[in-house]
């Protein structure tokens, strides 16, 4: 079997609350230039973006994949995209999260342009409203969604925008439109190499480009073909992993990286009474994560799921 | 023209052509009007200023209670609405959007 490198308790529960995971630099440069290389002639400003963008995609070396093959069969062996998936820590990320056997979806090229190709058409440089992928989904079980950034992407640049802890939200793809700014947003400006994985359902938009480049970004959608039970590793689960904590009145500052506490630590766009709904559908993925009810987190779903039996008369 | 002729048949006292919408919604963090800002967006009629997706890391104001303060009209609330039964724990959209208007001044 080939290397790979298993996410953790805690980087599992960070996806579990916040809908992504982080690869900072992951990807080598050799690979970065190899899909550069593979992608093809940059259009050039004076057509329409439209027909940039289907030039481009026709004549890139990025190959058309039906959906629902194997992912294992979906690039060529030498291509860019196979040796980034075999990255032993991608592989060990898209195992832990959607299993041995992953499913391909769809991938895309994103094309950010900068605002010449809008000038020189006279069309307005605007960025894409927010919207989740699909369509609503309200799925226990989730497919991810792997951001590959090729290059260096600044702030001038847009970059992806998306906001964490949105993803457990049942919405309908672009109902979420409206929200131009949520407390919490985050740009992806990266070096290249960088990969964002998110959950399907997390809120995003690509940014608008004021650069006088073109920015890259490759996205691949990937579901599991079984049960998204202890795929990752859990040998570093404690002892005390089912057992609560004191909470309002506490002595000390939660330790941030317990598991109970990641799983409770709140958004910045957190409504007031809604945050609390975000923690018991975390604390649920949890337990269908861990296979395992009788988890809790912070007393939430004990709580409201006390109902005795017991009777005190004969 | 046709402006010409609404304007003399209801006066320029009912019909300003002079004036523009501007719309400002900001989401809070509970019901209430002086709840901080979690999530806002506006839009622009003048044309003076384009807002869009991303385009600022903090709202125009903390609370909707600054936002009347400052002049906004407030024209719509969320109204509360009591739990669908089975869906007492799914979270979908921000439940707490307050609409503000202002009319401003174009140079005609």
């Amino acid at each position: 079997m080939a290397e790979r490198v298993l996410l953790t308790s805690q980087q599992m529960a960070s996806f579990v609350a916040r809908g992504f995971l982080r690869f900072e630099s992951i990807v080598p440069d050799d690979i970065n230039q190899q899909f550069l290389d593979e992608v093809g002639r940059p259009p050039q400003p004076g057509e329409s973006v439209r027909k940039a963008y289907a030039k481009l995609l026709s004549a890139s070396g990025i190959p058309a994949v039906p959906a629902g093959t194997a992912l294992s069969d979906s690039y060529p062996a030498d291509s860019a995209i196979t040796r980034l998936l075999n990255l032993p820590v991608v592989r060990g990320a898209i195992e832990s999260l959607v299993g041995p056997d992953a499913r391909f979806d769809h991938h895309f090229l994103h094309v950010t342009f900068p605002p010449e190709f809008y000038e020189a058409r006279g069309l307005p440089n605007v960025s894409q409203h927010t919207h989740q992928d699909s369509t609503i989904d309200p799925r226990r079980a989730f497919d991810i969604q792997i951001m590959y950034y090729p290059h260096d992407v600044t702030r001038e640049m847009g970059g992806t925008r998306f906001v964490p802890g949105t993803h457990l939200r049942v919405v309908s793809e672009a109902a979420v439109a409206r929200y131009q700014n949520i407390r919490g947003q985050q740009h992806v400006v990266c070096p290249a190499g960088t990969l964002l994985v998110l959950h399907h359902g997390i809120w995003h938009g690509g940014g608008v480009n004021r650069s006088d480049r073109l920015r890259y970004m490759f996205k691949i959608r990937i579901n599991p073909t079984v049960r998204q039970e202890r795929l990752w590793d859990t040998s570093d689960l404690p002892n005390d992993h089912y057992e609560q904590r004191p909470i309002f009145l506490i002595k000390e500052a939660p330790d941030p990286t317990n598991v109970h506490t990641i799983l409770t630590t709140p958004e910045p766009w957190f409504e007031a009474d809604t945050g609390r709904l975000e923690y018991l559908n975390r604390i649920r993925m949890w337990r269908f994560l861990l296979g395992d009810k009788r988890f809790d987190a912070d007393y939430w779903l004990t709580r409201i799921e006390n109902e005795p039996v017991a009777s005190t008369h004969a | 023209m046709l402006r010409d002729r609404i304007r003399d048949a209801f006066g320029n006292n009912r019909i300003d052509f002079m004036k523009r919408q501007k719309v400002l919604v900001l989401y809070l963090a509970d019901s209430a009007l002086d709840a901080h800002v979690i999530a806002w967006a506006q839009y622009d009629g003048t044309a003076k200023a384009e807002h869009m997706a991303g385009d600022a890391e903090e709202p125009p104001y903390m609370s909707g209670l600054a936002a009347l303060r400052d002049g906004w009209r407030l024209i719509q609330m969320t109204p509360m609405l009591p739990h669908a039964p089975g869906a007492e724990f799914t979270t979908a959209y921000l439940k707490y959007e307050f609409l503000f208007e202002q009319w401003v001044d174009v140079d005609g």
